[in-house]
């Protein structure tokens, strides 16, 4: 091996380390790379023929973003859309990109089916975050039954509902309801409650559980119920009734635009819930209080799980996200926290599943967890979520100042005994 | 009676009485236009509602402009946003007539479809300019809270200014139509509109100024009610079927026949929601205006002319 042969043979120590490097290059092609790794083919990841491609997946955005319960849902919209392009910054979901499409509802019940149905059948979305009244909710449900799609929704609703296919991030009446009501007979010693409402599943149920909460179970008066259609504006009929009732605690389920126009006759009726009357709400977050003007509902409590001026490093952190994208003059309220936590708790669930075909994500949900702005959440088997209750005080700046936490997370529980 | 005692039975009806009677005021300020353009002319204004948000959104940006920069005039803004309101809708409303109206005069049902087009794209003007959102009007302080009556009467400010309001342009319309030369011509072109050519009225003016006008009104109407509701684009939609259903029940050329059922279905309204629910309210007097109107389709007050 020694012998030089002349020019055309190379030094022979040189030789040997070339030779040895030349063995050593397909031993460094075996090496697993990192970026190939963690992007499973496509084929392993979406075996039901969604909308997933090597590099984007796409879900759907269903909300109404025009007709009475815009002023709502435009929230929730934003949020998804935060919660979307955050992913996509630190990665995307299993090594892809989320893109979405969204689809207005109108406020429209018939029209949530429709556009979900679309969403599902010919776009063949990977997930739908969507809805906010349990009207459209109740629309959807059974196209979501039918073509085994995943809906996140993101309202606190009235609970006796457990679909298989749709997961639930905002509170349900036990959580919601319960705890607000014993919060407020405790600490402002109510006796007498009269209760509002819009007309529609969600106002009426609540009430039927508020009210069995507070006739069986604190045994206190109801003396007074009353329900109005959606979008109704004259609400002075009702208001000389409560004033005649004298109620020690109004509590308002009134949904939408109405709001506007019921706390601006309230306060134009002289009803002073600063220093007299006691309104507790569970409809009415920082987003309607937009419209309504915050000194037309300045001390009325609402019992929310989420209220923007939570002061967490999480909180404040996501305030400004929100606001470096949405402008300074946004609010954040409960639902639109929630909607919030949807494209994040499902991105966990497919990465914590290696899928995205739903029903692997839907049997990897139960226990994940997500740091979110309000605190962790948990989601529990039952699709729903843990999570604490807080009382806050609405201030006139549109904001609540917080009063109560619950110490405990409480257990989400849609079919409470004794409430149907 | 009701477990009520006598001071508050006295109460409620002194405040429920107050309450009818600002419905009423709202509900002739919604329809005292409509009537005028239906009524008069014939034309079925689908985009009434619209206009009104029209003077809404004005009143707004009117807000916004003297909170940024002529805080001192607060207080007043709000007559200044009325005025606006009357020509900006009014405007608005003499534009509509000359591009689309007047070429559909003799075909009703096309005004129909022609104006409910207009009404959309007027949405949609509003939900690109504004927002989808319900934008909030701030109102001067004086205009909030309630006149104490008594210790357990309490009228809202804001409900006497619409009344004081509605009174005032009822009495201006009056006088329009049945004092001003205007008004005779509108009146004869109404009753006869091919002799009323003949002796020289300028029938084309004529309705162009009795759209605008009637417009205009919805515009002030749209106004008064930021007090009272919530602005955005569709808001307009709550109000359309209320102001048809006033309109027609009263008669469709009849001013007096507006009024006359504006007062009957207000009252209607606001009694049986005391009693009832809301939604229970608004079945029994619709069922009542249906059952009404198969017996007497002309509606309350008929004009009599001989045809």
């Amino acid at each position: 091996m020694s012998a030089n042969n002349g020019r055309s043979h190379l030094p022979s120590a040189l030789r040997r380390r070339l030779l040895l490097g030349m063995a050593a290059l397909p031993a460094a092609a075996l090496l697993p790379r990192p970026v190939f790794a963690d992007i499973p083919p496509t084929s392993a990841v979406n075996t039901t023929g969604l909308a997933v491609t090597d590099d984007s997946v796409t879900i759907g955005i269903l909300h109404s973003i025009t007709g009475t319960m815009a002023i709502s849902e435009t929230g929730s919209v934003e949020a998804e859309k935060l919660a979307i392009s955050q992913i996509n910054a630190k990665g995307g979901v299993l090594g892809r990109q989320i893109k979405f499409i969204q689809e207005d509802g109108a406020s429209d019940w018939p029209t949530f089916a429709e556009k979900a149905r679309k969403l599902l059948v010919s776009d063949k979305v990977a997930a739908v975050m969507g809805c906010w009244t349990s009207a459209s909710r109740k629309a959807v449900l059974p196209v979501f039954e039918q073509y085994k799609g995943i809906l996140y929704y993101p309202t606190f609703y009235e609970g006796l509902e457990e679909s298989h296919d749709v997961f639930y991030e905002g509170q349900e009446a036990t959580q919601q309801i319960i705890a607000g009501l014993n919060w407020i007979a405790d600490t402002k010693k109510a006796k007498t409650f009269y209760l509002l409402g819009s007309d529609y599943i969600w106002p009426r149920t609540s009430n039927k559980i508020a009210r069995k909460h507070i006739e069986d179970h604190l045994h206190l008066e109801v003396v007074g119920e009353d329900y109005f259609p959606l979008g109704n504006t004259e609400f002075n009929s009702v208001i000389n009734k409560i004033k005649l009732k004298k109620p020690d605690v109004i509590y308002a389920i009134i949904v939408g635009g109405s709001n506007v126009a019921f706390y601006k006759q309230l306060k134009a009726a002289g009803v002073d819930m600063v220093n007299k009357q006691t309104l507790l709400t569970i409809s009415v977050t920082e987003d309607e209080i937009r419209g309504i003007g915050g000194e037309n509902i300045v001390g009325a409590y609402a019992a929310m799980k989420y209220f923007q001026s939570i002061d967490t490093p999480t909180n404040r952190a996501f305030v400004d996200a929100f606001k470096k994208m949405w402008g300074p003059q946004s609010v954040i309220g409960d639902v639109t926290q929630a909607a919030y936590e949807g494209p994040w708790l499902w991105s966990l669930e497919c990465e914590k599943a290696g899928s995205f075909d739903t029903e692997k994500v839907i049997a990897a949900a139960p226990g994940t967890v997500f740091n979110a702005p309000e605190g962790p959440v948990k989601v529990h088997e039952n699709h729903h979520l843990w999570s604490k209750l807080r009382i806050g005080r609405a201030r006139a700046d549109g904001q609540y100042d917080i009063v109560y936490v619950t110490p405990e997370d409480i257990e989400p529980n849609p079919f409470p005994k004794g409430y149907q | 009676m009701f477990g009520y005692s006598f001071g508050d039975l006295s109460a409620i009806f002194a405040m429920q009485a107050f309450d009818g009677l600002i419905l009423f005021s709202v509900f002739i300020l919604m329809s005292l236009g409509l009537a005028i353009i239906f009524g008069q002319m014939g034309v079925i204004n689908m985009a009434h509602g619209e206009f009104m948000i029209m003077g809404a959104y004005v009143t707004y940006l009117c807000s916004n402009v003297f909170h940024h920069y002529l805080l001192g005039l607060y207080p007043i803004y709000f007559f200044v946003a009325m005025l606006l309101a009357f020509f900006a809708a009014g405007t608005a409303g003499m534009l509509a007539e000359w591009a689309l109206i007047r070429h559909l005069y003799r075909r009703p049902l096309d005004t129909l479809l022609a104006t409910w087009g207009l009404s959309l794209f007027l949405q949609q003007c509003y939900r690109s300019i504004f927002g989808a959102r319900e934008v909030g009007v701030d109102l001067p302080n004086w205009m909030m809270g309630a006149v104490h009556a008594g210790d357990t009467i309490e009228i809202p400010i804001n409900g006497l200014f619409v009344m004081g309001l509605t009174v005032v342009i009822t009495i201006a319309v009056f006088v329009l139509l049945y004092r001003s030369s205007w008004g005779k011509k509108v009146r004869a072109v109404m009753q006869n509109r091919v002799m009323a050519g003949a002796i020289g009225i300028n029938t084309e003016k004529v309705d162009r100024l009795t759209f605008g006008i009637g417009c205009g009104i919805a515009g002030i109407a749209g106004s008064a009610f930021t007090m009272i509701g919530s602005t955005n684009p569709s808001a307009g939609q709550l109000y359309i079927v209320n102001t048809f259903l006033i309109v027609v029940f009263g008669g469709a050329q009849s001013l007096i026949g507006t009024i006359a059922s504006a007062f009957v279905i207000s009252q209607a309204q606001s009694t049986a929601e005391f009693f009832l629910t809301g939604s229970m309210a608004t079945v029994l007097v619709l069922l009542s205006v249906v059952g009404i109107l198969m017996l007497r389709p002309q509606g309350l007050f008929v004009l009599k002319i001989r045809r």
